[in-house]
């Protein structure tokens, strides 16, 4: 995937800071992300990785430096936030369904409203990736009444629905119980195998090594090391990698 | 695995087929539970025993067995020693419809059984979207307003200096929401919003507004705002009053609303933004039903309250069916028997604002049972 001959860069952060009132929660951040690349970010907590992914798609806005999405630099330019956020994805530590509405109705609705794509086709296409993430039996339910996996599923659905070239995952499993986590990450590993552009923040080391082309280790507001799974797994140039790969893989 | 994890099991998962104990005493149980379960509970259920036995004989005496039901001689009434009711059927259409032309009252009538008929759908959980109730009250106003009002449609003009009675309650309860409350989601909305100017207004229009008693601002909008007007432009009194109480309405609501808002969470907003969707998309579709859902009963409550403070128009010259009764009453033939219609009219209000929060606490229900979340 990364093979540079056909590297074409999509996400390019350049000298990102950003602060929130007078604490620093990223510092001078640099990462160019092509298409179709999967990288998976990994730090202690609190380290910017949920920061760093929010900038992308302007949930969180920065003060200094660069970001540019699909050749569109994000500023306060409010087009061109609904042009990068069309284009990007987002799932959710805490899913965020919108409990009021079915789920097909929380899959149609982006689609009908921002793409003004009519009735019959979202709910088509809303129907096409509820049977992708193997959920099609619970389109008419409201998400209280699923399990934490499923709603999960349903969260990626959605993001789906406004085919997005991006994917953003902030913890995706983290909120899950144990037996859940699974069938959230074999969705994930089938996205990626489809040539997904995805940046996923997660502590599930072996979703890592099978999907990740590149590994992004963070601490305390910075990128402390950029590597190859191969690389980052066995030989890691930094001691705080080391260090928190040692706490995290044998625990 | 097995059915011990469903919940209806207790300990002992499986005697669970087993029926409840047959109760003996139903009512008993119920008396033990809710009338003397606690000492103080005895001695407060008997007090109001003992006022039961003092009054309700007396009072069942005077409104049913010594009562004049039918007669259009009030001298008859005068014989009897009970309540007159009768006074009811005499008057009921100057108390109910004030001094619109007697001929005419067949529109109102129409008017009214319209306005009923869309609360009711408005009521029900399947009619609940923009898309049928937006177009079901615009109808319910322009078809009410056009029978009272007339003037065309081979209707006779009536000046709504004439309109009074039930409408005229109902024209000023539906002013002061169909105005008041667009108006309170707005200020709501205002006073959260990220723009500083928009937000100042916001709360120095809640708060200013909300220190002010309710007849000072049915006196402004009476008397004062038109000698600010410029010369020959004018509005209609009632439409002032209306958009008086609505105002005074929509600053008590918003603040009900602020409340259903704040307890949404932040994942909410951020989901809808991630999916592209813009400020009024977010709240319209996803931030507002939800919102409206938690904060209802606190709602209904200020609801219920403008429904009644519609009798403040009172003291501005309005003939509301409250009003409209006490002048009737004027009638010396049958003024001894003005406790009678108030009694009336009470049960006309009572009616209203019952139904109003049975309902509400019907909906409670519903979501709690989880139908929507
Ligand atoms: N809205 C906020 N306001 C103030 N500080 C914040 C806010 N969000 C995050 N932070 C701080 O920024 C730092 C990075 O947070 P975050 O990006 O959420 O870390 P991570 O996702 O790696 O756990 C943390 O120290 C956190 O306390
Ligand atoms: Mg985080």
């Amino acid at each position: 995937m990364s093979d540079q001959s056909t590297a074409e860069p999509v996400i390019q952060l350049v000298n990102l800071n950003k602060w929130y009132g007078d604490f620093q929660a990223l510092c001078d951040v640099n990462i160019t992300i092509n298409r179709g690349e999967r990288v998976v970010v990994c730090g202690p907590s609190g380290s910017g990785k949920s920061t760093m992914i929010r900038c992308i798609n302007r949930l969180e806005h920065h003060q200094k430096g660069e970001i540019i999405v699909d050749n569109i630099e994000l500023t306060d330019n409010l087009k061109n936030i609904e042009a990068v956020r069309s284009e990007v994805g987002m799932v959710f530590q805490s899913f965020n369904l919108f409990p009021h509405m079915r789920v097909i109705d929380n899959l149609t609705l982006a689609p009908m409203l921002v793409r003004k794509m009519p009735k019959a086709d979202a709910e088509e296409i809303a129907m096409q990736y509820l049977e992708r993430v193997q959920i099609p039996e619970q389109a008419y339910k409201y998400p209280g009444q699923l399990s934490g996996g499923q709603q999960q599923r349903v969260a990626i659905a959605r993001s789906l629905c406004m085919q997005p070239r991006i994917m953003l995952f902030d913890e995706p499993t983290s909120a899950l119980d144990p037996e859940m986590i699974k069938e959230v990450l074999d969705v994930m590993v089938e996205l990626a195998d489809d040539g997904m552009t995805m940046i996923v923040v997660t502590h599930e080391m072996g979703f890592a090594k099978t999907v990740a082309d590149t590994m992004v280790f963070m601490d305390k507001g910075e990128i402390v090391e950029i590597a190859s799974p191969d690389v980052f797994f066995t030989k890691p140039k930094s001691e705080r990698t080391q260090l928190f790969l040692n706490q995290i893989l044998t625990h | 695995m097995n059915d011990q994890a469903t919940p209806e099991v207790v300990a002992g998962g499986s005697k669970r087929t087993a029926p409840p104990p047959i109760e003996r005493i139903p009512v008993l149980r119920w008396v033990r539970e809710n009338l003397v379960s606690t000492p103080f509970n005895a001695a407060v259920t008997a007090i109001c025993l003992i006022g039961l036995i003092y009054f309700l004989p007396g009072f069942i005496e005077w409104a049913l067995f010594d009562a004049v039901f039918v007669t259009s001689d009030h001298k008859v009434c005068r014989a009897a020693e009970g309540a007159c009711w009768a006074v009811v059927g005499e008057k009921h259409r100057p108390m109910f419809f004030g001094v619109y032309p007697y001929e005419e009252h067949w529109r109102l009538i129409i008017a009214v059984l319209i306005y009923i008929s869309a609360i009711v759908i408005t009521m029900m959980p399947k009619f609940w979207s923009y898309r049928i109730l937006v177009p079901a009250w615009i109808f319910t106003l322009v078809s009410t307003l056009t029978l009272m009002w007339g003037g065309f449609l081979g209707l006779a003009e009536v000046d709504t200096s004439q309109w009074g009675g039930l409408p005229l309650t109902m024209i000023l309860f539906s002013g002061t929401l169909v105005i008041g409350f667009p108006l309170a989601i707005l200020l709501a909305l205002g006073r959260q919003s990220n723009m500083p100017a928009v937000k100042a207004v916001c709360v120095v229009f809640i708060e200013s507004l909300r220190g002010v008693p309710l007849i000072t601002i049915l006196f402004v909008a009476v008397n004062v705002f038109p000698l600010f007007l410029p010369q020959g432009l004018e509005f209609d009194k009632l439409l002032r009053v209306v958009v008086g109480m609505a105002i005074f309405f929509a600053c008590y609501e918003a603040e009900v609303i602020r409340g259903g808002l704040q307890a949404i969470s932040k994942g909410q907003y951020e989901a809808a933004e991630a999916l592209g969707l813009g400020y009024w998309h977010i709240m319209i579709r996803i931030i507002l039903p939800q919102a409206l859902r938690i904060c209802l009963p606190g709602i209904v409550n200020h609801i219920i309250a403008a429904f009644k403070n519609t009798s403040f128009v009172l003291i501005i010259g309005l003939f509301d069916i409250l009003t409209a009764t006490t002048a009737v009453m004027q009638d010396p033939e049958w003024r001894r028997f003005t406790l009678e219609a108030y009694l009336c009219v009470g049960l006309v209000y009572f009616m209203f604002c019952y139904a109003l929060s049975k309902y509400s606490q019907l909906v409670e229900r519903w979501l709690s049972e989880g139908k929507r979340f």
